[in-house]
């Protein structure tokens, strides 16, 4: 009787314990978000298994309700996927974050009732309920990693300008852009027009504005020669930014009095009408150069194949990497990428310009650095189980 | 003058750029009803564009008809077109459809528009078989080595190809899983550092040229 009571008493022991109220529960603003969120935090407990729950419950009195129900081994810090730099709580410690959506709204300054329950079986116990106020938060903590790269990266082509002023720099040929000038020669001979797409971007896409910057460079050329610019748009504001460009390069060249105000022209925001439009243009007018600079979707095959159909000599530079293929294949040269960014450095020569592209290559050995540092580290950190190598991982991950 | 034309446009670019680069780092609701506003802002300079946009298109084809230039019977097409669109689109307050019926303006959108924009992407299948055959000609070791993959990427995506070939479902698995996507994700790499390098450029008054002119 005894020896069964001494058995019995720590089985009793563990059956109180697995009904423990959760220890140092806490319930704060959910950090870096714009006011809809809560997050409860508790740290882990010896009965931590699968067969025990916790539930989340909202409101306070008879208008609590069950918000969530999970797993006991489940819900750590370390899955909440925030960077270390913004962890509320020790990583094996429990996290719970209560956002605004299906079936449940926190308003921003309104106060919270949360609490936290353990259920195992039948039996249940409950702490006591914290109030909280979710409130928006003016600087996202989560993402300085991010503007802390910027920055530097920033810092890098400043001070590659600053270097590219002093000492020349070695820029390497790209093809694509040496045949700008035999492309207009060319279109001279033969007494015929260039075409000069913009692309299908707006004026707010990068790749938009490096087609404009480069068509001021084309434009000077073509001024000089005093060759016709065929400029057909799909968006009337890059329409008017290109006008304003190609105006400027006539006055550069110094030959102003051949500036024609219809060069560039407004055809349709369409994607397919545009298309139609500007194989048309190509089939009647026979431009001797087609050049396509910018964003391009769908419609970059049926532009550079029509083209190619009337023997132009084809210059193609896009940022859209899914369209890539059509212009390699269809174009006699093409600027993969990056290139199209660094047209107008190598076109103008100018330090500034130079020094920029100086700074991306550095900025391109730093990812390089990193992408085999991380290799090394995350597989250290699976070798050797520890979470050490995410104190230099979450540097460099786009964390929300 | 001259701060109007220059300075005032890069004083303006720099404080937008500035504050939206900085945007995306505040999740603050003012955060995001600032960029909201500033989106309407750019769809009402968007409207007044396109009646500048419209009327360049006007121009040039009036211009086209009056001097009766080649092709100027493609111009008065478009100028029918485009007046008797407006002029049906405004008689049936420009609705395609009312009491369950399809409205003139909605005929011409139905039966016109989407067959026309659909026969447009049809061609693309014949344009994709034209530059195919171009490109496959195996004149070089690198046109024949695309040659060789798209063979075993073709035989690969179609049932009948990966029974004939067994093998080819795997090999395509990883000629787009390991060499496509490593080559693309390192393209995109060096677009975004060259997006983001021109961003800075302009922010910073680095690169005019958009404005209308190189370097004071």
């Amino acid at each position: 009787m005894l020896v069964l009571l001494v058995w019995a008493l720590p089985a009793t022991a563990a059956a109180q314990e697995a009904l423990a109220p959760p220890n140092n529960l806490r319930v704060i603003d959910t950090p870096s978000d714009s006011g809809g969120g809560l997050t409860v935090l508790w740290a882990r407990a010896d009965y931590d298994a699968p067969d025990v729950r916790y539930q989340i419950l909202l409101g306070d009195g008879a208008e609590k309700r069950v918000v969530a129900e999970f797993p006991a081994d489940s819900h750590y810090v370390r899955d909440a996927k925030w960077p270390w730099w913004t962890r509320a709580d020790r990583p094996d410690a429990h996290q719970f974050n209560l956002k605004s959506g299906k079936g449940l709204e926190l308003k921003p300054g309104t106060p919270y009732g949360v609490t936290l329950a353990v259920v195992k079986g039948a039996d249940r116990v409950e702490a006591p309920p914290i109030k909280a106020v979710p409130e928006p938060n003016w600087v996202n903590w989560n993402q300085m990693n991010n503007l802390f790269l910027v920055l530097l990266f920033g810092a890098a082509v400043f001070a590659s300008i600053r270097t590219a002023k002093r000492r020349e720099i070695f820029l390497r040929r790209i093809p694509g852009l040496d045949a700008v000038d035999e492309a207009i020669g060319r279109a001279t001979e033969l007494g015929k027009p260039i075409l000069y797409l913009t692309g299908a971007g707006d004026m707010s896409e990068p790749s938009t504005i490096a087609a404009a910057v480069i068509l001021g460079r084309v434009a000077k050329r073509v001024a000089a020669y005093e060759t016709d610019l065929m400029v057909p748009h799909r968006d009337p504001i890059v329409m008017a930014v290109c006008q304003e460009v190609t105006k400027q390069s006539y006055l550069e060249a110094g030959k102003p009095d051949v500036y024609k105000e219809d060069s560039n022209f407004f055809i349709t925001t369409d994607q397919f009408s545009y298309t139609a439009a500007v194989d048309g243009i190509m089939l009647r007018r026979k431009p001797a150069a087609n050049f396509f600079m910018g964003s391009y979707f769908a419609e970059a095959l049926l532009l550079t194949e029509t083209g190619a159909s009337t023997g132009a000599i084809q210059i193609a530079g896009t940022d859209s990497d899914h369209q890539l293929p059509f212009f390699v294949t269809t174009c006699d040269y093409t600027l993969i990428g990056e290139e199209l960014y660094a047209a107008s450095a190598y076109l103008s020569k100018e330090p500034v310009q130079l020094g920029t592209l100086r700074g991306q290559d550095l900025g391109k050995g730093f990812i390089l650095a990193v992408l085999a540092l991380g290799t090394i580290l995350a597989t250290a950190g699976v070798l050797f189980a520890t979470d050490l190598p995410m104190i230099v991982l979450d540097l460099f991950k786009d964390l929300k | 003058m001259i701060f109007l034309r220059r300075q005032f446009p890069l004083l303006i670019t720099f404080v937008m750029g500035v504050v939206f680069a900085g945007q995306y780092y505040v999740p603050h609701p003012r955060s995001e009803l600032m960029l909201t506003e500033v989106t309407k802002w750019l769809q009402i300079i968007g409207g007044f564009a396109l009646v500048l946009g419209v009327t360049s298109l006007f121009h040039l084809h009036a211009v086209r008809i009056h001097r009766r230039e080649p092709g100027w019977g493609y111009s008065f097409v478009l100028y029918a077109g485009m007046v008797g669109t407006i002029a049906i689109g405004l008689w049936v307050n420009g609705k395609e459809s009312a009491d369950g019926a399809m409205t003139a303006f909605g005929w011409i959108y139905s039966s016109m528009m989407v067959p026309l924009q659909g026969t447009m992407f049809a061609i693309l299948a014949f344009f994709i078989a034209s530059a195919a055959y171009r490109s496959f000609r195996a004149r070089s070791r690198e046109a024949a080595l695309l040659l060789i993959a798209a063979i075993i990427v073709m035989m690969g995506r179609v049932p009948l190809g990966e029974v004939l070939v067994p093998v080819s479902g795997d090999l395509t698995q990883w000629i787009l899983n390991v060499l496509n996507a490593s080559v693309r994700r390192a393209i995109l790499i060096g677009v975004s550092l060259g997006a983001v390098a021109l961003s800075i450029k302009i922010i910073f008054g680095v690169e005019r040229a958009y404005l209308g002119g190189g370097k004071e």
